[in-house]
């Protein structure tokens, strides 16, 4: 994947980044993506970010973990090797409750970490650009993908005016692991939405 | 959007003037200093009582359970009983990152990374006793379904021990995975602090490339919300699960339906104990007081003697019914061999009594709620308590069977079956040591979520919002994060 060159500018508050963002995204320029410490509520919806849909991943982990369970044991217990235990009916729902319930959960767990770790494309060595090493300790980062038409110089001097602490230029290739994001795409709509 | 303000009258979470560069600094510091002379010691006793455990065991398979004490009529004992009793400690973890992140319990953040740890540690002590109890360990895989060489012969997937394997496996893999999935944020910020290259290096295979960006939060949250959502009726399952080991039977003493949640309360019960002496520990060693506040200690003692008292209640219950069903094996049980002090294991029913019923009332008083020797010596005190419970629970209810012939009263453990046990004190602590070296204790990121609304200095700044007028209040900008205006101000 092509380098692309970035503007990147650093804000200490998150009371001081919501305005920003609105700003630069009403001024019309490419959010590339805010790296933050922590969990920041409502930033998504900030830059326009759809909702995830990974539980709806979650859900169907968990339906496939309940009828693999019940799949299996029905076809065990009663058609493959039919044990006597105790006289008891061969098709024994109630006692494989237990086993389902975990298999359901094990499935949907188990399937939404590595969903979640394939979405964000994260895995033991893998090498990926980091904008700035305070953005898991105390800073917010903004990054903004520039094209041709973009003067850098009055972006820098946009940010800091917007309250960055901290501005920089940066010419990285910030894609991701196996390409799987080579295509340019759209990670917002256009309407800004309001928070 | 939630609320950025959050009443005085609530404990701040976070004491003293921080920001977030000071939480970062304050929780990864014991990573990067020199471990202390107290940590090695210590470290050095778990070694070497993993060790002691570990020759136990290669005792073990090499001349057979038999060097156990137990015998034809007590065929479950101390084995049994650390195991459920591992089990039970390994809920409070999952208890507290799942079930209090649904009720939206602030102060779990201090304290769920190292609980959640605890939990997957004591799991793996848990799982050790049936395993080796197999006795011929290396065919522990035929508790495994699969299409076998062996008919394919099925295991019995009716028979409560499979139940039991199933969700012990579930429980830990889950429990993994939601302790692992919510490390690594805090490992990106070890690794973008570290100064040699060999850290920047481990850290940075460990933290799986985690960059913090917003989209990956986004996820993140979800993620972690219906994990917690998934390990809630998970924790309720897995003890009621261990607890179908016995209640399924029909040995007078286990045949009640009231297990379930008996087992259950006693396993958050013993869990919490346990973090208590976990965190009355850390909190002094690394210095994390201003983390792992006085609250967080009163939240946790007030939980402690709820369960106490339900578990109480569930004893009480069961002395009830030992008469009032007027079923004469049942009567025996509870009222001959448990509840008559001078039975031959009396001792272990009032023992069980006196640390788990009795003695956590004195949580009723605040000033014992708040006071750290009291709460690590009662700390220690309820897990001998339930410890007690599981031995009475597994022993007392089979020295006196049916059949008086068959009756043994001569059930003492050996030296080995005792180096087994601690030998899983070996590894629980072995496995807690490096973890309090190498990882934050302190979930890094979520305290920093609730910083600003619950840190004292940022609690204090808000002070004088007590006095304004509610409507006033909700439209002057502080009821939400989101700032509305334009910046223009």
């Amino acid at each position: 994947m092509a380098k692309k060159k970035f503007v990147v500018g650093c804000f200490d508050d998150e009371a001081t980044l919501f305005p920003a963002v609105k700003k630069v995204r009403t001024a019309g320029y490419k959010i590339h993506d805010v790296y933050t410490p922590f969990a920041v509520h409502g930033l998504d919806h900030a830059l326009g970010l759809r909702e995830t849909s990974l539980h709806t991943a979650g859900f169907i982990y968990g339906i496939t973990g309940t009828s693999t369970a019940l799949g299996c044991i029905s076809w065990i217990l009663s058609y493959d090797w039919p044990l006597n235990i105790g006289g008891k009916p061969h098709f024994a729902l109630p006692a494989w409750i237990p086993i389902t319930f975990e298999l359901t959960v094990l499935f949907a767990a188990v399937g939404m970490v590595l969903t979640f770790c394939y979405l964000c494309q994260l895995s033991p060595f893998i090498k990926k650009h980091h904008f700035h090493a305070r953005a898991t300790d105390d800073l917010f980062v903004m990054v903004i993908e520039t094209t041709d038409k973009t003067n850098v110089d009055d972006l820098t001097s946009f940010l800091s005016n917007a309250g960055a602490v901290e501005t920089d230029v940066q010419i990285a290739e910030a894609g991701w692991w196996l390409g799987r994001y080579d295509k340019d795409e759209v990670p917002f709509q256009n309407k800004i939405v309001a928070a | 959007m939630h609320l950025k303000y959050e009443s005085q009258l609530r404990e701040p979470l976070v004491y003293g003037t921080k920001t977030y560069h000071d939480v970062t600094e304050d929780i990864v510091r014991p990573i990067e200093a020199k471990p202390s002379k107290l940590w090695y010691i210590g470290f050095y006793i778990a070694v070497a009582l993993l060790l002691f455990g570990v020759y136990a065991l290669y005792r073990d398979v090499t001349y057979g359970i038999g060097q156990w004490n137990l015998n034809k009529t007590i065929g479950w004992g101390w084995d049994i009983t650390n195991f459920v009793w591992w089990v039970g400690i390994g809920h409070a973890g999952t208890l507290i990152s799942a079930i209090l992140l649904l009720f939206r319990q602030g102060w779990r953040t201090g304290v769920n990374r190292a609980a959640e740890a605890m939990t997957i540690f004591a799991v793996m002590c848990a799982g050790q006793f049936p395993i080796w109890h197999m006795g011929r360990v290396w065919m522990a895989f035929f508790v495994l379904p699969y299409a076998n060489t062996r008919g394919p012969l099925w295991v019995n997937f009716n028979s409560p021990l499979l139940w039991d394997v199933f969700a012990i496996s579930t429980y830990f893999t889950v429990s993994l995975l939601f302790w692992y999935s919510g490390l690594l944020p805090d490992l990106a910020t070890v690794r973008d602090r570290a100064k040699t290259k060999l850290r920047k290096h481990l850290y940075g295979v460990a933290s799986f490339g985690w960059t913090g960006s917003t989209k990956h939060w986004q996820r993140h949250e979800s993620l972690s919300l219906v994990l917690a959502g998934l390990s809630t009726p998970l924790v309720l399952s897995v003890h009621t699960i261990v607890s179908f080991d016995f209640a399924t039977s029909v040995v007078p003493g286990w045949h009640t339906t009231i297990f379930p949640p008996y087992f259950v309360a006693g396993a958050i019960f013993s869990g919490f104990a346990m973090v208590q002496t976990l965190m009355v520990i850390i909190r002094k060693v690394f210095g994390m007081q201003d983390y792992i506040t006085m609250g967080h200690i009163e939240a946790m003692n007030k939980v402690i003697v709820l369960t106490g008292s339900i578990v109480g209640v569930a004893y009480l219950t069961e002395l009830f019914m030992g008469w009032y069903s007027q079923n004469k094996y049942e009567g025996y049980t509870f009222w001959y061999s448990r509840a008559n002090l001078f039975s031959p294991y009396g001792w272990s029913y009032w023992g069980m009594m006196a640390c788990n019923v009795l003695s956590p009332q004195i949580f009723w008083f605040r000033k014992m709620r708040r006071n750290l020797f009291v709460t690590f010596f009662m700390s220690v005190i309820v897990n001998i308590g339930m410890w007690f419970e599981r031995f009475v629970i597994i022993v007392t209810s089979l020295y006196r069977d049916y059949l008086p012939s068959a009756w043994s009263v001569y059930y003492s453990p050996t030296i080995w079956e005792i180096g087994f046990y601690t030998g899983t004190f070996g590894l629980f602590f072995t496995c807690f040591f490096l973890f309090a070296k190498y990882f934050p204790v302190i979930a890094i990121a979520e305290i920093k979520y609730v910083l600003k609304t619950t840190g004292e200095s940022y609690k204090d700044k808000m002070g004088h919002l007590e006095h304004v007028a509610p409507d006033v209040f909700a439209h002057s900008g502080h009821g939400h994060t989101v700032v509305e205006n334009d910046g223009s101000n």
